[in-house]
């Protein structure tokens, strides 16, 4: 397992090509292409301004003002988590030939889905960035966000080599990750602050890796007070397990694909 | 297991020993078997446990020698592509081993992985490297694979406007150019027009004169006759024959012709069955052996009709030494034994036979009394033979037309297109009837005679 861990690194050519292809291929055909990149995350954050700010204003809760911009705040590196889950569900079915006709290492496929999806995630901070300015809410906990990034980043790969291998003999599995999403996304603060649900309900959510990474971007970049350290710190274990066991179990029915997708 | 050995004496480019893949098939309570029972049923992985297994390939053992063309031959499902596979690593075998020295192109499908949407282009740069080359190595041989794919003029057009054709082309132009010291060439010579195909086929033997090794799975037999330095022929999974590639295409050709064979004689039978039944009304208006006509290319319709007073009860076709058979090799001897019966005495009879090909083109069509036999009695059960000392047609499948009838066309028995036979042969010459004949030059003229054994 290890060897085929270390062999990854030789393919990192690979896996830049397919990225950029993933996203050429995206925009391909579009009249604005890389630039949907840039307006979809803006008009997302227009319309959360929009809709609280006329059609249901929201109270200044304590540490989610601008709530617009604390959404934001959030639904980007959640949107990175759950499209990249939800693509690694069927990457491996729909990369069927490369794996049968091609002496292809397969877990190239769902880490190409979470890094093409975290090439949009970054292509969305400018104008998180640019905002976060204009409410005068830039920090200088913000060196903390890399660190935060580097987290998800193996906790999503992990969960998507699972995902992914698990879809390959479960094709349930693509029907029922959406709704798993759907739930995981209320389970985490995202759109509610931390620090504002009660203790009991906290016990519980203290149980889901997201909630600390969400915090984390929260804290570096919105709040500026990185109050929540203890916990993120934790984390790191968790995810490097959550990756280790990702990979170990994609690792184990590596040798059945060929023959399932 | 794939990987280099050096330890293995060099003349060996891939050592198959003993290596055995079965295939594991869930049966269908597996569909509905979904993650929640699995989850229910607590272990993940026992559930991935097939119910069902069947071999793909039994105990394969060969070597390739270094520099050598080596051809796999066999029917559809006998195992070869999963014996490709096993060669190039994508699946594993179950037991036994696969040393491969030297780098192979892993590659068992033309274009697997070209993404639709993005540019000739930048498929080759993203095949190259799934293929195992450097930016830079692509870089360098980008123009000589688009010239060689003959793409110049579409190569920045997304692969998805591409004919299948082009895709091929591009396809086979990468894998080639990959240059690996071990081609593997899975049925892709089955696409492409024919100028294409001979470049290929050029690329080919230039790839055997410098040496490298070229493993080919085909069914173009002559292909392999004229190309493989050794041919193995694997049938249900087992290796059949293994050697010379002139002889084992001869032994699988044979065998494949038994089992046409069969077929053939089951086909006929069940044709012969359909028709059993006499119609009762005929008028002896309708035609005769004598009006049979050459048809044009629409399909002519199996039938049998007459009075029965004739009765063909069965036709059988014959070779040399008698033995009854439905698949000929063109020049040898075959004869139609017509077995008639008839309850009474009867003086006026014709018995007729006509050829047709699949085209419903009469071949030749003759009988009794166009060669001016005068019938005079015939009674009881009896054979009527109609020998053809040299059966010179050419390759393809014929129908039978055999038939008993009156002298002015009113028919006692008229089996129309019921009795099929195949011929085959190894000069694939065109038409329908071969001449005999021989070819002379005159000195200044020079041409290598075909291989005498053939």
């Amino acid at each position: 397992m290890l060897k085929n861990l270390f062999s990854l690194f030789r393919y990192r050519v690979l896996i830049q090509s397919l990225v950029v292809r993933e996203l050429k291929a995206r925009y391909r055909g579009s009249v604005l292409g890389f630039l949907w990149s840039f307006i979809n995350p803006l008009l997302q954050l227009l319309i959360y301004w929009f809709v609280f700010s006329y059609i249901m204003p929201t109270r200044d809760v304590m540490g989610m003002s601008p709530y617009a911009l604390f959404l934001f705040t959030g639904i980007l590196p959640w949107t990175w988590f759950s499209a990249s889950v939800l693509e690694s569900s069927g990457v491996l079915i729909a990369g069927g030939n490369l794996i049968k006709k091609i002496l292809f290492p397969a877990e190239v496929l769902p880490i190409v889905v979470v890094l093409a999806n975290l090439v949009h995630f970054f292509l969305g901070l400018p104008i998180l960035l640019a905002f976060l300015i204009y409410y005068g809410k830039l920090n200088a906990t913000i060196v903390y966000f890399p660190f935060i990034v580097v987290m998800q980043l193996v906790f999503t790969l992990g969960l998507c080599l699972f995902v992914s291998a698990l879809a390959v003999h479960f094709r349930d599995v693509q029907n029922i990750i959406g709704n798993l999403m759907m739930m995981w996304f209320f389970a985490s603060p995202v759109i509610y602050t931390y620090l504002t649900i009660s203790p009991s309900i906290q016990r519980w959510l203290n149980y889901n890796p997201m909630t600390h990474i969400l915090v984390g971007y929260h804290q570096s970049l919105f709040t500026g007070s990185m109050g929540h350290w203890p916990w993120l710190l934790a984390m790191v274990p968790v995810s490097g397990v959550v990756f280790f066991v990702g990979y170990a179990f994609f690792d184990r029915l590596r040798e059945t694909f060929a023959e399932e997708v | 297991m794939t990987g280099t050995d050096r330890d293995s004496t060099d003349s060996t480019a891939i050592r198959v020993s003993d290596v055995t893949k079965v295939y594991q098939r869930y049966s269908h309570r597996k569909q509905f078997r979904t993650l929640k029972s699995a989850l229910l049923g607590g272990s993940l992985l026992k559930a991935l446990e097939p119910d069902e297994r069947f071999p793909a390939l039994t105990g394969v053992t060969f070597n390739v020698r270094r520099g050598s063309t080596f051809a796999i031959i066999g029917r559809n499902g006998s195992g070869k592509s999963t014996l490709l596979k096993v060669i190039a690593g994508i699946s594993k075998p179950d037991s036994g081993s696969v040393t491969v020295n030297g780098r192979i192109s892993a590659l068992i499908e033309l274009g697997a992985g070209f993404h639709p949407e993005i540019t000739g282009r930048e498929n080759v740069f993203i095949n190259g490297i799934m293929l195992g080359l450097t930016r830079k190595e692509i870089a360098e041989r980008f123009d000589a694979i688009v010239e060689f794919a003959e793409l110049e003029e579409f190569i920045d057009a997304p692969v998805k406007n591409y004919s299948s054709g082009m895709y091929m082309r591009l396809g086979f132009a990468v894998a080639i150019h990959v240059d690996p010291e071990i081609l593997v060439i899975d049925e892709v010579l089955a696409v492409g027009d024919e100028a294409f195909v001979h470049k290929c086929l050029d690329k080919i033997s230039e790839f055997r004169r410098r040496n490298k090794t070229i493993l080919l799975v085909t069914h173009s037999l002559g292909l392999v006759e004229k190309m493989a330095d050794e041919a193995l022929w694997i049938e249900k999974s087992n290796v059949q024959m293994r050697g010379d590639p002139k002889k084992v295409v001869d032994a699988y050709l044979a065998r494949v012709s038994l089992h046409e064979e069969a077929e053939l004689s089951d086909a006929e039978q069940r044709a012969v069955a359909a028709f059993e039944k006499p119609k009762a009304t005929v008028s002896s208006a309708e035609s005769s052996v004598s009006e049979i006509e050459p048809q044009s290319a629409f399909e002519r319709e199996k039938g049998r009709w007459g009075s029965r007073e004739i009765e063909i009860k069965d036709v059988t076709l014959e070779g040399p030494d008698a033995v009854a058979k439905h698949i000929f090799t063109t020049g040898e001897p075959m004869t139609v034994t017509l077995h008639v019966g008839s309850s009474g005495t009867i003086d006026d009879f014709v018995f007729g036979v006509a050829i047709f090909n699949a085209d419903g083109l009469c071949c030749y069509g003759t009988n009794t009394e166009i060669e001016q036999f005068m019938p005079v009695r015939l009674s009881g059960d009896g054979e009527v033979r109609f020998i053809i000392p040299e059966l010179r047609l050419v390759e393809g499948t014929y129908f039978l037309d055999v038939a008993a009838h009156q002298r002015d066309g009113y028919p006692f028995d008229y089996h129309r297109a019921l009795h099929r036979f195949r011929v085959q042969s190894r000069v694939k010459d065109v038409g329908i009837y071969r001449p005999t004949h021989h070819w002379e030059f005159t000195p200044n003229i020079v041409l290598e005679p075909p291989d005498s054994s053939s």
